[in-house]
């Protein structure tokens, strides 16, 4: 495809609009094989929209989207997909070994059964091997996460596409599932997309970054994407980047108070008040 | 009268059968009601049979085609005002009180015996016909056919709908499938234990058998397990006293489920015993190798 080729997720004027509800438009990207994008942007930017369109289940309102060249499938089985953390029912019916293994062929007819040759690969390179066959209502956020992510890759996609995978994890959880990620995305070639609030848990493996935000976007490496010029210009209000060390804080420019980015480092505390999202804060700062 | 003799007559058989068969659905569809948190959608429907038999005895003198359209009318009508489960929950909610007061006219013009309404609300298992029983075998048949085509994606739904929709799995053209699957094994349910008494077989055993076991085809196993001995066992008992074969379904069914519970705990605990014998020697091998078998796989 012209411009395109060898891209793994290739986006040329890409609009979504749902009546006259402009949720982004115009939008070009690409993302060469093997590489890892982060999605970034407040609640209601449209980030789970494009995820939605990446994995074939939303047709775009203008222009074109082809994974490795070929326009996404519904449920294509080269996007494999880590949704956010839901907690599970601690009586549900069903193991981490029943879950990985509906990445294979969870959606195909018949009676559900499991296949230690099939999953049994997956589990060990997420490391879940010694709680596969524990209630999964009953296991951790993050060790229910790592299973999320074997489903994902139990398929072997060639894109893997996570959506808020480190909510609700705590920092050290939130660090292993960043590795166990990045690895996969190191061995296997995977192209690796994050939809996140907040880059800093991911900053380091991140290649390039996406930033939507009140129907506008920008693109490119994270260095060029997020500076005080960039996001000031998305929001329509100023807006700080500030480097810290490894982190990058983003403050709002107005004087509600709660708009900085918490450390990293954080106690659980914080972490807690780092799922409201800086951006969150900023988008409402914009509207009012 | 001996147990001996009562099972050769005919209306014991075709009581001990409607049971089973009734049973079986039940059991079968359980774990997925439990799983998708609606068991008031079982009570809704097997209410609103109700008022589908009703309205079946004014029109044609025929509560079970009665019950069994209403059920699958309702069946729709929740699917289209709730997706979501507190909005499904509100939305039974509204379509049963409605419903109800519906019924209760349509009894007000039936000129037949007063025993046909209570038989619609606590079971008349021994008035089971030979054409009933049909009916209740043709439900069945489409019940485990349905269930044992689309078992896995509907598990996969139920479980876990995001990531279901993402593989292609019709997540909500799945959920109305189950909707009119529950309303015909409800309906036929009620024309044994009656629409009152329909949780007794349509929950209970499920849920006793997800504090047995974590797998989902164990569970699915042991649930019809249980429907049926609650079912048959409870029918037993009936023929020797005087008392409604209601009585005693939902009470065995009752005691599988305070068994299950109380054994339940004793069996988790064994299980995590013997993971904790298992585990050290696992885990020294993830760190060492953090992927041994995986990266062999593709180096």
């Amino acid at each position: 495809m012209n411009g395109s080729g060898g891209s793994a997720i290739a986006l040329r004027g890409a609009t979504v609009r749902f009546g006259d509800h402009v949720i982004w438009e115009k939008l070009d990207l690409d993302v060469a094989p093997g590489r890892c994008l982060a999605i970034l942007g407040p609640n209601g930017a449209g980030k789970s929209t494009l995820l939605k369109v990446l994995l074939g289940l939303l047709p775009l309102s203008a222009g074109t989207i082809t994974i490795d060249g070929r326009p996404p499938g519904h449920g294509s089985a080269e996007a494999g997909y880590v949704a956010q953390q839901r907690v599970f029912d601690p009586d549900l019916p069903i193991r981490g070994r029943d879950l990985v293994q509906f990445g294979v062929d969870g959606q195909r007819l018949g009676l559900p059964r499991t296949r230690a040759r099939q999953v049994d690969p997956v589990i060990e390179a997420v490391g879940a091997q010694s709680y596969a066959d524990v209630p999964i209502g009953l296991l951790s956020g993050g060790q229910q996460q790592r299973l999320r992510i074997a489903q994902a890759l139990a398929g072997g996609p060639r894109l893997l596409l996570c959506d808020e995978p480190l909510l609700s994890l705590d920092p050290a959880a939130q660090e292993e599932i960043v590795a166990v990620i990045d690895r996969h995305r190191r061995e296997h070639g995977t192209t690796v997309v994050h939809v996140t609030h907040e880059i800093t848990p991911i900053a380091d493996v991140v290649d390039q970054v996406l930033y939507v935000a009140a129907g506008r976007w920008a693109a490119g490496s994270p260095d060029t994407v997020l500076t005080t010029q960039n996001l000031s210009a998305l929001y329509g209000t100023h807006i700080d980047v500030i480097r810290v060390h490894d982190h990058i804080v983003i403050v709002g420019g107005d004087s509600t108070g709660g708009c900085t980015h918490p450390d990293n480092n954080g106690s659980a505390g914080q972490v807690r008040d780092r799922h409201d999202g800086h951006a969150g804060h900023l988008a409402e700062g914009h509207q009012h | 009268m001996g147990l001996g003799f009562l099972l050769q007559q005919p209306f014991a058989q075709h009581a001990l059968l409607a049971a089973a068969l009734v049973a079986v659905s039940c059991g079968l569809i359980g774990p997925f009601v439990v799983t998708r948190g609606m068991a008031f959608a079982v009570h809704g429907t097997a209410e609103l049979a109700f008022t589908g038999a009703a309205a079946g005895l004014l029109v044609a003198n025929n509560p079970v085609v009665g019950a069994l359209i209403g059920s699958v009318v309702v069946a729709g009508l929740i699917a289209l005002f709730g997706s979501r489960q507190r909005e499904r929950d509100s939305a039974i909610g509204v379509i049963l009180a409605f419903g109800m007061g519906i019924g209760v006219l349509l009894l007000g013009f039936y000129q037949g015996f007063a025993t046909a309404a209570t038989n619609i609300l606590f079971g008349n298992i021994f008035g089971v016909s030979g054409s009933q029983l049909i009916v209740l075998l043709v439900i069945g048949l489409i019940v485990v056919a349905v269930m044992g085509i689309w078992y896995r994606p509907l598990l996969f739904a139920s479980v876990d709908p995001e990531a279901a929709e993402a593989r292609g799995v019709p997540v909500r053209g799945l959920g109305l499938l189950f909707l009119v699957v529950l309303a015909l094994t409800v309906t036929g349910a009620a024309q044994v234990v009656g629409t009152l008494l329909v949780l007794s077989l349509a929950i209970t055993p499920a849920a006793a058998a997800q504090r047995l076991s974590a797998s989902p085809l164990v569970v699915a196993g042991l649930s019809i397990v249980f429907a049926v001995v609650a079912a048959d066992g409870g029918l037993l008992a009936s023929f020797q006293s005087n008392v409604k074969a209601s009585v005693f379904i939902t009470s065995v069914s009752f005691a599988i489920y305070v068994v299950a519970r109380l054994t339940g705990p004793l069996l988790r605990d064994r299980r995590r015993r013997q993971r904790h014998r298992d585990r050290p020697a696992r885990q020294e091998a993830t760190q060492t190798h953090p992927a041994p078998g995986y990266a062999r796989q593709d180096g």
